[in-house]
């Protein structure tokens, strides 16, 4: 069993791969770097402290006082030329003159500085004594699955997939090709079929690692579920392996040197980063592209993803993406098959 | 039967024209070498044979079958070949036991890892990355792949270019086993030392085309003499005299040819305790100052040479 050529080739492909460092790190640790990096920079901070300015002067330690007793607010006193200096590069958003009356400078223009001047007045006119007159209280929501990691992850996974089946199946074909490894496989009694298979079959074996390794960061990093059910997700990234893998090899099937194939697949990979809605949404495009990105298959992927993981869609709800993405590996897959060189 | 027979082979690229219209017959058990200069068309004769480049016009039996009959015969034939490709290079992260199981899964008949690394004497490098093997024991790990399959024809494209001589003579050790053991082989080279050494019979190859065959001692008969004198002259300075003319020379006892080349003259002979002297004694009449002068037995690369003026190997 174990001598089995399929065996044999799918372990030969698994071996190649994980004794290349780098390229182990393209694909299980650049998605999950990427991730963090921004997960971290994007993460939601809702609107965040306002940093107020109070010119130093008679009073200032007063008003200073009233303004870092509400929550939101964090004041400091500054000297008349750094205060306009910080004002002016929006590093504070408010700056207040103590006296009688206060004077409130302000770009008026800012959102951020008229949210500080409402509540930088509110603060000193309660701390001079004001009542207010209703009862309110405060009801704060944070929807699940609105953050922009929620976004990011399904993305990301799109894109991994993309990647590694593009790059795993399209270099190493071209690289037999060019080492003559593949004319010397043709000289035994292999079957091409096997060979084939092969890559397919060891995309799969990675793919298992590569989906749970992120995943696995986005739940324990940024607590990024899957609203839908595990195995919806599965299916979905099975069916997109295996359709880049069928781009992959459609890529690959001329290629004679690794320069040719890399500049193909850029070539095919590259709209796809852009328009395909992996760091943002697609729907910023223009109307009359959207058919076209969303033909694209890393653009189905992606809505399947994240129609699963995010809004907890059934596999019954996606049939149209699910559809553009295996259109698009059985088509590839068969005309790589009939143009395929061998040797 | 014969191991190989082929009738005409014509194969062309583009406006060149590899292979003119070659007949070729390989005896079972034979080993039958195709010598030549590169570019002569060895490789694209040989990847013919083996089935690996479609000829344009010819005829090609291989083991008794051809190579134009449906997939399930063409695999059952490779089954029973064995085939060393002049540039391939094996997986450079893959061990040497993982690529001789590799290649031995394409096989219903294969030898263990064991007895195939035993075969080419690479037990010791097993573990080790085909990436770190010297080019001698990469080459001995292609030639055990080609036998991984106990084949009864072995095709050897170029086995020992490149190698230094010991490798040449370890590959040469494992040809001869494998011959032993009654497999048919045809290789290609352009050492003439290792056609003369491995080879029951020659086919030398020049522009496509067969130029001379038949075993290694008879080609070098045809020469009519069994040694080679070279000589060349200084360039005369301050002494009076001329070069001899090829006719003198030729004329000179013992002497069977003469083969003026570009650095030097070389001449075969019969007898060169009586051509020498002679040589010497002319020369001496004649003024002229020798800068070399050499003598050794009778090779292919003469044979080659006085086929068609060049010389073999033109480094």
């Amino acid at each position: 069993m174990s001598d089995h050529p399929l065996v044999q080739l799918s372990l030969a492909r698994m071996r190649e791969f994980y004794r290349e460092p780098e390229a182990v790190f393209w694909v299980f640790g650049f998605p999950i770097v990427l991730a963090f990096a921004l997960g971290i920079a994007f993460r939601n901070r809702g609107p965040g402290e306002l940093r107020v300015a109070v010119l130093r002067g008679a009073g200032d330690s007063v008003v200073a006082a009233a303004v870092g007793r509400a929550p939101g607010l964090s004041p400091v006193v500054l000297d008349s030329t750094e205060a306009r200096l910080q004002l002016r590069t929006g590093r504070v958003a408010l700056l207040v003159v103590p006296g009688a009356p206060v004077v409130y400078r302000f770009d008026s223009t800012r959102t951020e500085s008229r949210l500080a001047r409402l509540e930088v007045d509110d603060a000193l006119q309660r701390a001079r004594g004001r009542i207010d007159v209703a009862r309110v209280t405060d009801e704060r929501v944070t929807e699940p699955g609105s953050r922009y990691i929620d976004f990011l992850i399904p993305g990301l996974l799109g894109m991994n997939l993309m990647g590694s089946g593009l790059w795993g199946v399209g270099f190493s074909v071209v690289q037999a090709r060019t080492k003559r490894l593949l004319k010397r496989f043709m000289a035994t009694p292999m079957r091409r079929s096997h060979y084939l298979l092969a890559f397919v079959l060891s995309r799969l074996v990675f793919l298992f690692v590569e989906v749970a390794a992120l995943v696995g960061f986005g739940w324990l990093m940024f607590r990024v579920g899957v609203r839908g059910s595990i195995g919806a997700v599965a299916a979905i990234t099975v069916l997109g392996a295996l359709s880049f893998a069928g781009l992959g090899m459609l890529v690959a099937s001329r290629a004679r040197t690794i320069e040719a194939v890399s500049g193909l697949m850029n070539l095919v990979m590259l709209p796809m980063w852009i328009l395909s809605g992996t760091f943002f949404s697609y729907a910023r495009f223009p109307d009359a592209m959207q058919p076209f990105v969303k033909a694209l298959p890393l653009t189905a992927l992606n809505d399947a993803l994240r129609a699963v993981m995010i809004d907890g869609s059934s596999l019954a709800h996606l049939g149209g993406p699910l559809g553009i993405v295996s259109v698009w590996g059985l088509v590839s897959f068969l005309v790589a098959l009939r143009i395929f060189r061998w040797r | 039967m014969a191991a190989i027979r082929c009738t005409g082979l014509v194969k062309r690229y583009d406006d060149v024209v590899a292979v003119a219209g070659l007949d070729l017959t390989v005896e079972a058990r034979e080993c039958f070498g195709l010598l030549g200069p590169n570019g002569a068309g060895k490789t694209t004769t040989i990847e013919i044979l083996e089935g690996l480049t479609a000829p344009d016009a010819g005829d090609v039996e291989v083991l008794g079958m051809r190579w134009t009959v449906g997939a399930a015969e063409t695999r059952a034939l490779r089954e029973r070949l064995g085939i060393q490709l002049q540039d391939t290079q094996l997986a450079d992260k893959l061990t040497v036991e993982e690529t001789v199981r590799l290649f031995r899964s394409f096989y219903r008949s294969a030898h263990s890892v064991d007895e195939v690394l035993a075969l080419v004497e690479l037990e010791e490098k097993r573990t080790s990355w085909v990436g770190k093997l010297s080019g001698g024991q990469k080459q001995r790990l292609a030639v055990a792949c080609a036998l991984v399959s106990r084949p009864e024809l072995l095709f050897l494209d170029e086995p020992t270019t490149g190698l230094d001589p010991q490798s040449r003579r370890q590959l040469w050790d494992v040809i001869g086993r494998f011959r032993a053991a009654g497999g048919s082989v045809l290789l290609t080279t352009h050492y003439m030392e290792e056609a003369e050494r491995l080879c029951d019979r020659v086919a030398i190859m020049d522009h496509g085309k067969i130029i001379a065959l038949g075993t290694p001692q008879s080609l070098i008969a045809s020469l009519g003499a069994e040694h080679v004198v070279e000589f060349a002259l200084a360039d005369g300075a301050g002494r009076p005299g001329s070069p001899p003319g090829t006719d003198e020379l030729a004329a000179l006892p013992g002497v069977r040819a003469v083969r003026p080349a570009v650095d030097r003259i070389a001449l075969t002979v019969e007898e060169v305790h009586r051509a020498v002297p002679a040589l010497l004694a002319l020369l001496e009449r004649r003024g002229a100052e020798l800068s070399l002068l050499a003598t050794h037995h009778a090779t292919l690369e003469d044979v080659f040479v006085s086929l068609t003026g060049r010389q073999l190997r033109d480094e």
